[in-house]
């Protein structure tokens, strides 16, 4: 969790998003995954090429989490989803919508914001 | 090639007592399990050791050889650690090595301090049994995790938070004569679906207590038990282990426990049954929900037909498969590195007569442990039979 180091990867796709240039990894079978990888975690495939993320997604599944870890304490209650980018999903928080207006189905762009809590980065998801 | 035996079996109390250590702790479970099996302990070759989180509870790594010396044994001892599912991951390197001939005593067990920490540090330190990266920093609790399994599974097979309480109803009333569990709670449907939520849709009662506890075991060679008289008719005749991605985004499903079933299907096949011969079972229940998936992939249901079986009276000490019958993580309590031996320690119970919840199954004789990682990225399954029945 720390601010002063990077993490290789995952600091480099939060970057992009954050450009509007989100990606997403995708071996010579078509399997995607999220960075960082050397093998495809589906076949094991070293054949991997950065592929532009979907402009949008689907609210596969999501929950409303009321007790939170301390990292999460002042942003709690929050909606956090699993969304469908078709070759690769995605785990975020979905905001700019009250909690109980979040539905699977939905579709939504992706995003990087801050945690109220910390100021630390993560993915979110808004809705289309 | 023998079946390995269970030959002792001992545990402390599950609950909160967070001034205990966990060496203190498991010097009482593995002394129990020691004087229960009525070996010499210089007899015992190896510890396999399960705990998850140790080094954030108890500022404590490298765990394994201390427990082997709370226990006055000077043995060679590895620490396994599969999140929830440690212990499940030593019992079956236990059962492999004494099965391969290269022991024939070890001690298996675990423990894990967790109130001690209180329960935001708590909450924080089973989280990273999900992937940091992805999963943690977007705000997954690990009852977020397996709210959206829940939800995935509603969705997909339908079915509703009263379904799901019908199961916490079901293991807390299986857990009010066990001495050791955590809870012996009677709990009513509207107890459960009024209580706080956690993460929607689980709430309170969907979801296991923290819990500190340990769990010993002595698993010994069919030939040492035979040689040195041994009262221990209980053999562990099947093994198996199953992984699946660590990430639920990852998963080819959300409502499914691939590793589960992969764990189970190999079980079988070394014990030569199938679903259909297990006769009662002590599954992950560290959540309601988890409880439907586990019987799903274990092949007792298909999928999507097990959400209603508690509510049904299948799975209750009633009913034709008793589910949880020492009350399940859930009621029982879930000190994480020790709730896979855990589940070995209420199976022997039960089918050695000497459980207090014994009387529901008196006429079985196979029984099933099924112990999950995470969210079952990681799963063991093992297979119990009296022998000579």
């Amino acid at each position: 969790m720390s601010d002063e180091v990077r993490d290789d990867g995952f600091d480099d796709l939060l970057d992009a998003v954050a450009d509007g240039e989100g990606f997403y990894v995708e071996c010579d079978e078509g399997h995607g995954s999220l960075p960082p990888r050397l093998a495809c975690p589906q076949c094991g495939s070293q054949e991997l090429s950065e592929e532009p993320l979907p402009e949008s997604g689907e609210i596969v599944t999501y929950t409303i989490v009321a007790v939170p870890t301390p990292q999460f304490a002042d942003d709690a209650p929050y909606v956090t989803a699993v969304v469908d980018f078709g070759p690769v999903s995605v785990t975020g928080q979905v905001r700019g919508v009250d909690p109980e207006d979040v539905e699977t189905g939905q579709v939504v762009g992706i995003d990087v914001d801050e945690t109220v809590t910390s100021g630390d980065r993560l993915l979110v998801f808004e809705r289309r | 090639m023998s079946d390995p035996r269970v030959a002792g079996v001992g545990l402390t109390h599950f609950g909160k007592r967070p001034e205990r250590t966990g060496r203190e702790m498991f010097a009482d479970a593995g002394l129990a399990a020691l004087d229960d099996a009525g070996i010499d302990p210089d007899d015992v070759e190896a510890l396999f050791y399960g705990n998850f989180m140790g080094e954030l509870a108890e500022h404590q790594g490298h765990q394994a050889p201390l427990m082997a010396e709370a226990v006055g044994l000077d043995v060679p001892a590895t620490r396994y650690e599969s999140a929830c599912a440690s212990s499940g991951a030593a019992l079956r390197d236990a059962v492999l090595r004494v099965r391969n001939g290269e022991a024939d005593v070890v001690l298996v067990g675990g423990s894990e301090r967790m109130t001690n920490i209180g329960t935001a540090a708590a909450t924080d330190a089973l989280s990273i049994a999900a992937d940091d990266l992805y999963e943690i920093r977007a705000g997954i609790t690990f009852p977020g995790a397996y709210a959206l399994m829940a939800r995935a599974y509603f969705e997909e097979f339908g079915g509703s938070r009263e379904d799901l309480a019908e199961i916490a109803v079901k293991n807390h009333e299986h857990a009010l004569p066990n001495e050791y569990a955590q809870m012996q709670q009677e709990i009513t449907t509207e107890d459960a679906l009024d209580a706080p939520t956690i993460a929607d849709p689980l709430g309170l009662y969907d979801s296991c207590p923290i819990t500190d506890g340990a769990t010993a075991a002595v698993v010994t060679s069919e030939e040492y038990a035979e040689e040195h008289g041994l009262d221990a008719q209980v053999a562990i005749t099947g093994t198996g282990q199953g992984g699946d991605k660590m990430a639920l985004h990852d998963r080819q499903y959300l409502s499914r426990t691939p590793a589960t079933e992969d764990a189970a299907t190999e079980a079988y096949a070394d014990a030569g049954i199938e679903a259909a011969d297990v006769e009662f079972l002590e599954v992950h229940d560290c959540f309601t929900i988890a409880e439907v998936l586990a019987l799903e992939g274990l092949g007792c249901y298909e999928p999507g037909d097990a959400i209603g079986a508690a509510g049904r009276g299948e799975t209750t000490r009633h009913g034709d498969l008793p589910v949880n019958l020492s009350g399940g993580l859930k009621a029982k309590g879930h000190p994480v590195g020790a709730t896979g031996v855990a589940q070995l320690i209420s199976i022997t119970k039960l089918l050695e007569g000497r459980h207090p919840r014994s009387d529901a199954v008196s006429d079985a004789s196979t029984a099933v442990a099924h112990n999950a990682g995470g969210t079952v990225a990681s799963a063991t399954v093992h297979v119990l039979e009296e022998v000579g029945r």
